[in-house]
């Protein structure tokens, strides 16, 4: 494999390689007053569909596609709010960007607002980023001052302000329209579709969201153009004509049980082996691994033998798992158990389900319980099967909730259970010798809240 | 006409309908079992119990497409051509799963629950739930919180619907409810400080789908199914609102909104709600009585009314106020159109030049109007509107009850016949002191006032629930209604004691006034024919 140079990673390790200055010597910011001057926000757009750039938010949804949804000839405002609510368990991607390179990401947010015809833009942050945070509008003050932001940018006749907003740490202010109910100033209750946030988002006016790495893309879309991102990356499967493939650099993020954990730039398609091997070091202690979450604990998981699946938009589909999602890697060695797995996986999503779907808030809660019950050496076999209920019946995909994050929540139970039953099994019959093949409903233990 | 398919069997609907599939199926007479949507409040979509199937025909070639998963038929419109599933295996499969769910924290305590025989998740468990319980069993808790005056809160038996919420946001526009913390611990609660009291906070109790909102003021007054309720209408002013009188062997224990969409919509004001104690007061009249004669009333030793039997009332009455001559009637705006009809009747008949006027007509503020469209109407009576028509019908039409006191004032009177029946105080002594002088004075109302020192006759009065018939609101809407309990021993409704004055035979009935009203007056052509229950306007009627 030839070495890939990285371009959104470009500036970590420079000393300063945060300022203005230092982001202008690599080449930033140059397009970008004859891209606001000289071509209209329709050309930027198609620019943009043409890359097949997809949204590096989760879903992988093609971002150029999202703009078109804005209503022809809106009188506005129209909103761009930009994703920066980082929260799935293993993903820090997003944080090396705003904290190393934030000018990057304001290129691609500005360049983004033009191509949505939007003059004004919400950076909604994690509240768990003050480095970011300072980072970021560091970043924004020395844009004003520089021009690059305000009225008529660059003398481009553009004018654009953005504003930080910092959340108060939620994992569903992730969800964009929980994000845009956050930013409403309510509680961040997930709205129901449609109206999409195209049509009717933040402040009832049409509203673009998207991620920060989708923005950075954007930016070096805009500067190296679009044969430069679709020299990278996996082409379209011509056998599936609804593959758009998965083209550019993508921000791997590496941790859990390996030797060197980090944040990564590789194309799209690397393989979960090469990425553990080339870049991570391989598992630590020499150990061997067990398994691994593929993108984010929402994605489910891979077990060892599936490593060599691409990590691009199609491949951990391929075997079981939801999708590429944050392309958060998280190594589990063969000395952890995956009923420990499966239980700090519950009590994350048991702690943030937002509790407005009985399936997603009851389910989530219900499957906790009897995790902590399992590991108390209380488990039964029967519970397995309401697991697995519970983790084929929750989640917008079925239809039994608003939002796509029960999704996530109940693939890493499936995964999990069909992927390692019999460890479960042997686990249950080993610590409750007793108790292993009662089915009528037992006593619940008292759980002890997170925080 | 559009045409939605529900389980096999086409429904038409309005071509400007805009329904959703929970309304569409209802038309059909399939019930769709459903939480958190209220038709008037914003739609949701979270409780997920009304999942269903769905699907589209294609007009031209009669071909169904289904939707590939389940769809929450709150949030689905229907239009033409649209499939709707609601028995299908998956359907029942996630109800099941839902009500399972709903029940894993709920404290199951429906024996010492107000809300059982009409809860919801009780219902919905027995038609839609599983037989099984499958989830871990918890110690029971039932922890209360008291968020308002009126108002408890039982926290653990809240499934999390938010319509509460969504009343005090979109309804009252108060906003005290919210929800507090995050998934399975989330919970209903108010503000420190910031209590649920608002003028429409009851009807949170109402929407309540199970037993979490406790009405204290019928908290463990009553077993629900003990209940038999009535169509009413609320006296309690001049909105007139839709009401279920709820009671039992002649004793109300609440009062309920009724739906109506000419009217009250789904609401009703505190007020209203629990305007029914004054008809269990032990102060109220409960027997006619008479003064004897050759007393001096007025001057303050007046002599103890005579209890007087109501077969001798009927002939009584009539003979003192032929004896006194010029008589005046006030009509009072609490009575029905039929009541005050017979009145008048009455009245001519003794007196053919009598003089006729509305009764008292109590105003406390002015109206208070609601984000949600609701208003609280600043008239607190119910038939102001019905008692002029009444009057114009008799060449009395606009005089007011001020016009009468001047008129006894100028000693145009020798008799005066006052009728009441208001639920609170109403006049002063300097008001009575007018009628000190007369010869013969008939007072019928509820409770003693200062008219009471000066009358020669005191005739009880009955409440909105005891009597029959019909009122007219403020926006010219009749309602009629049928007597919900009886008015305690030995009171004759109004009504009753008209009919036997003007001589008629039989039990009093109310709908045969009605009619005959209807055929004796253009202005209340309207009321000639059954009356739904939502009522008719009478405008509406008479452009026709």
């Amino acid at each position: 494999m030839t070495e890939f140079k990285p371009v959104l990673l470009e500036a970590v390790g420079v000393p300063d390689g945060y300022t203005l200055a230092s982001y202008r010597s690599r080449g930033g910011y140059a397009a970008l007053g004859k891209l606001l001057r000289e071509k209209r926000p329709a050309e930027v757009v198609e620019l943009v569909k043409s890359s097949g750039l997809r949204g590096r938010g989760g879903a992988g949804f093609s971002t150029g596609l999202k703009w078109t949804f804005l209503p022809k000839d809106h009188p506005g405002p129209i909103y761009l709010c930009v994703n920066a609510d980082e929260s799935e368990p293993g993903t820090f991607n997003n944080r090396i960007l705003m904290e190393d390179d934030p000018h990057q990401v304001l290129e691609g947010t500005i360049i983004s607002a033009f191509a949505t015809r939007a003059t004004t833009a919400y950076i909604y942050l994690r509240y768990e980023y003050p480095q970011s945070w300072h980072r970021l509008q560091g970043a924004i003050d020395e844009c004003y001052a520089a021009g690059l932001l305000g009225n008529n940018i660059q003398g481009s006749g553009f004018s654009l302000d953005i504003y930080l907003h910092r959340g108060a740490a939620a994992y569903i202010c992730g969800e964009e329209t929980g994000l845009i109910e956050s930013l409403e100033g309510k509680r961040a209750w997930p709205r129901i579709k449609p109206p999409f946030p195209a049509i009717e988002g933040v402040f009832k006016k049409p509203t673009v969201v998207n991620n920060i790495e989708t923005l950075a893309c954007v930016a070096q879309i805009a500067r190296r153009g679009v044969e430069w991102f679709q020299s990278i990356g996996v082409p379209p499967n011509p056998d599936n004509p609804r593959d758009p493939g998965s083209y550019g650099p993508k921000l791997y993020c590496l941790s859990g049980h390996i030797e060197k954990p980090g944040c990564y730039e590789a194309p799209l398609g690397i393989t979960l082996r090469e990425l553990i091997d080339h870049h991570g070091g391989g598992v630590w202690k020499g150990r061997k691994a067990k398994a691994a979450i593929p993108g984010g604990i929402s994605m489910g998981l891979f077990t060892e033998a599936e490593f060599d699946t691409p990590l691009d938009f199609a491949g951990p589909g391929k075997v079981g798992c939801l999708g590429l999602g944050t392309a958060a890697v998280v190594v589990i060695d063969d000395q952890t158990s995956i009923v420990d797995f499966l239980h700090n996986s519950c009590r994350f999503f048991a702690h943030e389900s937002c509790g407005q779907c009985t399936p997603c808030r009851e389910g989530t809660s219900w499957s906790l319980r009897m995790l902590e019950r399992i590991r108390a050496g209380k488990g039964r076999l029967r519970d397995l099967d309401i697991l697995l209920e519970i983790g084929n019946t929750m989640g917008m995909m079925p239809g039994s909730t608003i939002c796509g994050l029960a999704d996530g929540a109940a693939w890493p139970i499936k995964n999990a259970i069909n992927k390692f039953r019999g460890e479960f099994e042997d686990f249950i019959k080993r610590t409750n010798p007793e108790g292993w093949m009662v089915t009528d409903p037992v006593p619940a233990l008292q759980i002890v809240g997170a925080h | 006409m559009p045409t939605v398919i529900v389980d096999g069997h086409e429904v038409e609907i309005g071509a400007d309908e805009r329904l959703n599939c929970i309304e569409a199926a209802r038309r059909a007479g399939k019930e769709i079992p459903h939480y958190c949507w209220h038709p008037g409040l914003s739609v949701v979509a979270s409780c997920r119990m009304c999942l269903i199937e769905t699907g589209q025909r294609d007009p031209a070639t009669g071909k169904v497409s289904m939707v590939p998963k389940l769809v929450p038929g709150c949030q689905t419109p229907v239009r033409d051509g649209t499939v709707i599933v609601t028995e299908s295996e998956a359907v029942k499969e996630s109800r099941a799963r839902v009500e399972e769910a709903l029940l894993i924290d709920h404290p199951i305590d429906c024996p010492i629950c107000d809300k059982a025989g009409e809860c919801l998740l009780q219902d919905y468990h027995f038609d839609h739930g599983q037989a099984e319980r499958r989830a871990d069993i918890h110690a029971f808790t039932s922890r209360k919180r008291e968020v308002g005056p009126t108002i408890s809160l039982f926290v653990d038996r809240c499934i999390m619907c938010t319509r509460c919420v969504r009343f005090t946001r979109e309804v009252s526009g108060t906003g005290e409810l919210m929800v507090t913390s995050r998934g399975a611990k989330e919970e209903i609660d108010v503000f420190p400080g910031f209590p649920l009291d608002n003028k429409l906070a009851g009807n949170v109790v109402d929407l309540c789908p199970v037993g979490a909102l406790g009405d204290k003021d019928f908290l463990y007054q009553q077993r629900v199914w003990f209940l038999k309720r009535e169509a009413n209408v609320c006296g309690g002013c001049s909105a007139g609102c839709s009401i279920h009188t709820e009671h039992n062997q002649d004793t109300v224990y609440r009062l309920k909104p009724r739906e109506n969409p000419h009217v009250n919509t789904w609401w009703i004001c505190d007020e209203g709600r629990y305007g029914w104690h004054h008809l269990h007061d032990s102060s109220r009249i409960l027997a006619a009585g008479r003064r004897p004669t050759g007393h001096s009333h007025g001057n303050g030793n007046a002599a103890a009314f005579q209890p007087v039997e109501w077969a001798d009332v009927v002939t009584g009455l009539r003979a003192d106020l032929e004896q006194a001559g010029r008589l005046t009637v006030a009509v009072s705006p609490m009575l029905t159109v039929e009541e005050a009809w017979m009145l008048c009747g009455v009245a001519r008949s003794i007196d053919p030049e009598a003089f006729l006027a509305l009764g008292h007509v109590p105003i406390r503020g002015g109206d208070e109007s609601f984000p949600g469209g609701f208003t609280i109407r600043g008239e607190k009576c119910p038939n102001r509107k019905g008692v002029e028509e009444v009057l114009a019908v008799f060449g009395a039409g606009g005089r007011t009850w001020n016009d009468l006191l001047a008129h006894v004032a100028s000693g145009h009177a020798d008799a005066a016949w006052i009728t009441a029946g208001y639920p609170a105080a109403w006049t002063d002594e300097a008001t009575a002191e007018a009628f000190a002088g007369l010869p013969c004075l008939v007072v019928q109302d509820l409770f003693d006032s200062p008219l009471t020192a000066h009358a020669t006759w005191q005739l009880p009065a009955v409440g909105f629930a005891e009597r029959a018939g019909t009122w007219i609101n403020v926006a010219h809407h009749a309602q009629s209604f049928r007597q919900a309990i009886r008015p305690p021993a030995g009171v004759w409704p109004e009504g009753r004691l008209y009919w036997n004055m003007l001589g008629r035979r039989g039990l009093y009935d109310p709908v045969a006034v009605r009619r005959q009203l209807a055929e004796s007056s253009p202005a209340f052509a309207a009321l000639g024919g059954d009356m739904p229950e939502t009522g008719v306007d009478l405008r509406v009627r008479q452009l026709a």
